[in-house]
Formats: C-alpha cells, sequence, structure tokens
C-alpha cells in the first residue's frame, strides 16, 4: 500500500532545503475551484458528490496530464490512512472528516495535491520547500491551465472564479508561507508582528489548521482578499512581506546569542536531552522540543544533528506516522512510549552524555 | 532617549512591520502597553460572512423587510438567504447573480473590490451562467422522482442528457 511507503519519507515541504530554509518550512499556494454544472458542496446530495468525483477522475485521468498522479478515494480509507495525509498536508482535515464522496489526486513527488469535493468542488494546492512562490504559482497556474482544459469551471465576467465562500471569490487564491519563528516566540514579539501583518489584509495561523494554537512556533502567513487583484499581485504581496519577517526574526536570533542568553542555552539543551531521554513522551511535547532543538541547529548551538533529519522527525513522531511505521498502538500511552524510544533510536550520539551545547 | 508617544524615558525599543518596511520604534512602559494591547483577531472566514451581513442587513432593512429577504429562495439551487446567512457558504454559482445586491456590499467589505482582475479560464465560455440550468434540471429531476411523477423524470432526464451533450469540454 502506498501509504506504508509514504510515511517512511519526508515528502516535499519538509525537505529541509531552498531558500531561507532556516525559517522558512514550505511555501504552498491553493486554487478554490467549482464546476458550473453542479451546486456548490452544501447543496450537493449523495449523487451529486458521487458524479463529481467519478466525472473529475474520469476526464482527467483520461487527459493524460495526470499520469503521475494517484487518485484516492478519501471515503474508502480508514482513520489511519486519513490521519496521515492530514499530517502530511496534503489533504485538509475538513475533507477528512467530511463525509459522502471525497478523493484527492496525488502527484509522485508530494508537490501537488488536487482534492475533491472539499468546500468547494476542486481545491488544487502546490507546496515548496522553503520561500519559493514564483515557482509554487507557475507550477499550480499550469495545472490549472490542464484542469480548465477537462472541465468548466464556474466562473462569471465581473466576479471571476466562483467559491462557496464569497471569502474566496476572484482569483480563489491562498498563498501562503510557513515559517518557523522561535525566537520571536522567546523574545516576545511574536503578537506585535502578528498584529501589524493583519493591519495590511495577511491572515497568520498556527500550524495544522485554523484556530489551533501555534504547535512547535510554526506560523503560516497567507492572503486575505481574492478579489480586485491579480495572482501576479497577490504572490507578490505576500511574498513582499515574508523577508521582512524573516529579517526580524534573525535580529531576534542575534540578538539572543549577543546577549549571550543562557536561558536559550539552557532551553536548546534541555530540549534535546529530554527527546534523546524521554521514556514516553506526547506528540505535542515532541514538537515543542524539536522546535528548539532545530532553532539550536540553525544558531550553531548543536553540532551533530542536521535540519532533514529533524524535520523527519517532526513528521515520523505525528500519531498516524508512527502508527504506520510501528504498527499497532492505538492508544495514545503505547504510542508515547513508542515514541520516546524513536527519538532515542534516532538522536542517540556517540558522545552520549555529554551536553551538546558545550561541545560548540 | 525619550519616548516617542510622550516625554518619559523610553525603556522599550520595538521593531514594528507597518506597510513593507521595518519601523524603530521607542516607548516608555506606559505607551509600549498601549501599543502591545493585541487587536481583535479576526475570526474564521463563516464568522466573518455572517458578521457583515448581520450588520449590513441591520442597516438597512426594517424587519419586515429583513424577514422577506431571509423567505428570497435562489430558483437554481433553492437556498434560502436565512441559510447562506446562517452558514456563511453559498449554494451554487447562480446565488451570485441572484443575491448579487446583498453580496455587493459583503465582497466590498471583505475584499475592497467587486471585480475580478486576475485569471480567465483559456477555453470556454466566460460566463458559466447557462450551466446553472443543469443544476436546476437535475434538482427538478430529483423532486418528481420523489414525487412519483415518473413521466415527467423521464422528460427531464432526457433534457439533461441534451444539456449536459452541448456543455461538455
Ligand atoms: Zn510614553
Ligand atoms: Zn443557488
Amino acid at each position: 500500500m502506498i501509504f506504508d511507503e509514504m510515511a517512511c519519507r519526508c515528502g516535499e515541504w519538509l525537505r529541509g532545503s531552498g531558500p531561507e530554509s532556516d525559517i522558512v518550512m514550505s511555501s504552498r499556494i491553493r486554487l478554490a475551484r467549482n464546476l458550473a454544472e453542479y451546486p456548490f458542496i452544501r447543496r450537493c446530495n449523495d449523487f451529486d458528490r458521487a458524479n463529481i468525483e467519478v466525472s473529475v477522475r474520469e476526464r482527467l485521468e483520461q487527459s493524460g496530464d495526470f499520469d503521475d498522479f494517484t487518485f484516492i478515494s478519501v471515503a474508502e480509507l480508514d482513520n489511519l490512512d486519513r490521519q496521515l495525509l492530514v499530517e502530511r498536508q496534503l489533504i485538509s482535515r475538513e475533507l477528512s472528516d467530511a463525509e459522502g464522496a471525497r478523493a484527492v489526486a496525488i502527484d509522485e513527488a508530494e508537490r501537488i495535491s488536487l482534492m475533491i469535493n472539499e468546500e468547494d468542488h476542486l481545491r488544487l494546492q502546490v507546496m515548496k520547500s522553503g520561500l519559493d512562490l514564483d515557482e509554487a504559482w507557475q507550477q499550480i497556474n499550469a495545472v490549472d491551465d490542464n484542469v480548465e482544459q477537462q472541465l468548466n469551471y464556474a466562473f462569471h465576467p465581473d466576479l471571476g472564479y466562483l467559491t462557496a465562500c464569497p471569502t474566496n471569490v476572484g482569483t480563489g487564491m491562498r498563498v501562503s508561507v510557513m515559517l518557523h519563528l522561535p525566537a520571536l516566540v522567546i523574545a516576545g514579539q511574536i503578537d506585535k508582528v502578528f498584529n501589524s501583518l493583519q493591519k495590511i489584509n495577511l491572515t497568520v495561523r498556527g500550524l495544522y489548521g485554523e484556530g489551533s494554537q501555534a504547535m512547535g512556533d510554526f506560523y503560516q502567513i497567507s492572503n486575505q482578499v481574492t478579489l480586485g487583484k491579480s495572482e501576479e499581485s497577490l504572490v507578490e504581496h505576500v511574498g513582499s512581506i515574508v523577508p521582512s519577517v524573516i529579517s526580524y526574526e534573525r535580529k531576534a536570533r542575534d540578538v539572543l546569542i549577543k546577549d549571550g542568553n543562557h536561558d536559550l542555552f539552557d532551553q536548546v539543551s534541555r530540549a534535546y536531552g529530554l527527546l534523546q531521554n524521554a521514556q514516553q513522551i506526547s506528540s505535542e511535547e515532541t514538537m515543542h522540543l524539536l522546535s528548539k532543538v532545530r532553532m539550536g541547529i540553525n544558531l550553531g548551538l548543536i553540532g551533530d544533528l542536521e535540519i532533514p533529519e529533524v524535520n523527519k522527525l517532526f513528521i515520523q513522531t505525528q500519531p498516524a506516522h508512527l502508527q504506520k511505521l510501528r504498527g499497532g498502538l492505538p492508544d495514545s500511552a503505547n504510542r508515547n512510549r513508542a515514541r520516546a524510544s524513536y527519538l532515542h533510536r534516532h538522536l542517540k550520539r556517540p558522545k552520549f552524555g555529554e551536553d551538546p551545547a558545550e561541545s560548540n | 532617549m525619550k519616548c516617542q508617544k510622550c516625554d518619559k524615558l523610553a525603556t522599550f525599543h520595538i521593531t514594528d512591520l507597518s506597510g513593507d518596511q521595518l519601523l524603530a520604534l521607542h516607548l516608555c512602559a506606559e505607551c509600549v502597553k498601549e501599543y502591545l494591547q493585541p487587536e481583535e483577531t479576526p475570526p474564521a472566514s463563516t464568522k466573518v460572512v455572517s458578521n457583515v451581513i448581520s450588520k449590513q442587513l441591520k442597516l438597512e432593512q426594517t424587519t419586515e423587510e429583513l424577514a422577506e429577504l431571509d423567505h428570497k429562495e435562489c430558483p437554481v439551487c433553492g437556498i434560502s438567504f436565512y441559510e447562506f446567512r446562517q452558514g456563511g457558504r453559498l449554494g451554487c454559482p447562480n446565488d451570485y447573480v441572484f443575491f448579487a445586491n446583498e453580496l455587493e456590499p459583503l465582497l466590498n467589505n471583505v475584499h475592497g473590490s467587486v471585480e475580478h482582475v486576475g485569471k480567465k479560464p483559456m477555453r470556454g465560455p466566460h460566463d458559466t451562467q447557462p450551466q446553472t440550468e443543469l443544476i436546476k434540471l437535475r434538482r427538478e429531476m430529483k423532486e418528481a422522482v420523489d414525487l412519483e411523477d415518473y413521466e415527467l423524470a423521464s422528460e427531464l432526464r432526457d433534457r439533461i442528457k441534451s444539456v449536459e451533450g452541448e456543455s461538455q469540454p
């Protein structure tokens, strides 16, 4: 089954490379599209939903442009496989938890995913490692062109692409950049940054979904407006503000280092030590500690671990991934022990017992 | 250094992101509190929609007009304005035409614009209003089946087939 293979790999957005990848985890663009001949999802009956899934799939498969995509009927998956796709950000929680016919098509590199019967009939999404919005836009634009050859998109001459929610109408486009901002959090500046971003029509969210508390100091910045601006200018708007946030985070890191911030050194060392030696550990705590370790590597405080390895641990210690890799483990107590032993195995170093911060 | 807002000693030095550039701020302990006061965070999109709509409606309609508007139903998908107002999601592409007057202030409020200036489909019609006919026919067919009016249902099925044939890309 493809899901078992998937769990062993990292996927595009955790590759840990690309421009500014010490702070920018990933760039993502999604387009919301609907078919002209069907009601929007909330007014679809079971028959409509099934029809949409089948006809989209058939037409895209026949076109030959989607040969390296795997089509997955999400309704037929068990909870674990659905959760795995959510953790990999290939489907949204909304698509996972919905009822009725729904599907996703994923390209081999896990860069592009096409969700069918989400809030809109189609959600086309591309993810890139690091800060790479222009390339992301070119890719998803090309995918959109290919889909559009096969299907009639609901389109209005004045309002553009019509979407189920009026907040997405026009371009249907959401440009997001996921940033790792631990130093701004430590410096107590994060709310300030967010307030400023909101003033210029950008939204900030934590990792894994709407409203959720930021996990491991990961934050997603995206555009709010979708109508009245071209796709290029939306890309430009988000893309122009991210470097400021990056430099802000870098300044905060510099200050922490220059001040010889012992709290910081202590936090990094403790985090590393805990991850290496814990006997049981939740995924939230793991995320929180890995975030500190990730920052420690970027600041040169940890020398015997690489960013891609940490990124791999981020994804593989998530509940569904852990269950896939270890088999079984339905209850969280067992999972917490398995997670700790997994971390222990991957983080054990020859110089074990020595304070990693001191060795630098 | 003096506080930028009053004359007390500035003990807080903040870098602010306003517009596209970094801005250095020097504030005293009192002014910084006011400055850092977290603003109201924007609610999720559903709430945005229903908040804006209800504000707009209260300003412009009387209670009777509002009740009447709530009963207004899209002839294509059958969604009522009340349902949209509650859920924040529209029922079909035709709603953008049928509820155009009600949606305009909402779109202006959320996007600051009511005109798309981005990408257009390369192929096919740049106005898919005629295709909403299929949505209506399918709904009527289902209603006919539910009422066991099989004659009407099969008539509708034939019309759906022919319209579908025309609109295939
Ligand atoms: Zn002052
Ligand atoms: Zn409608």
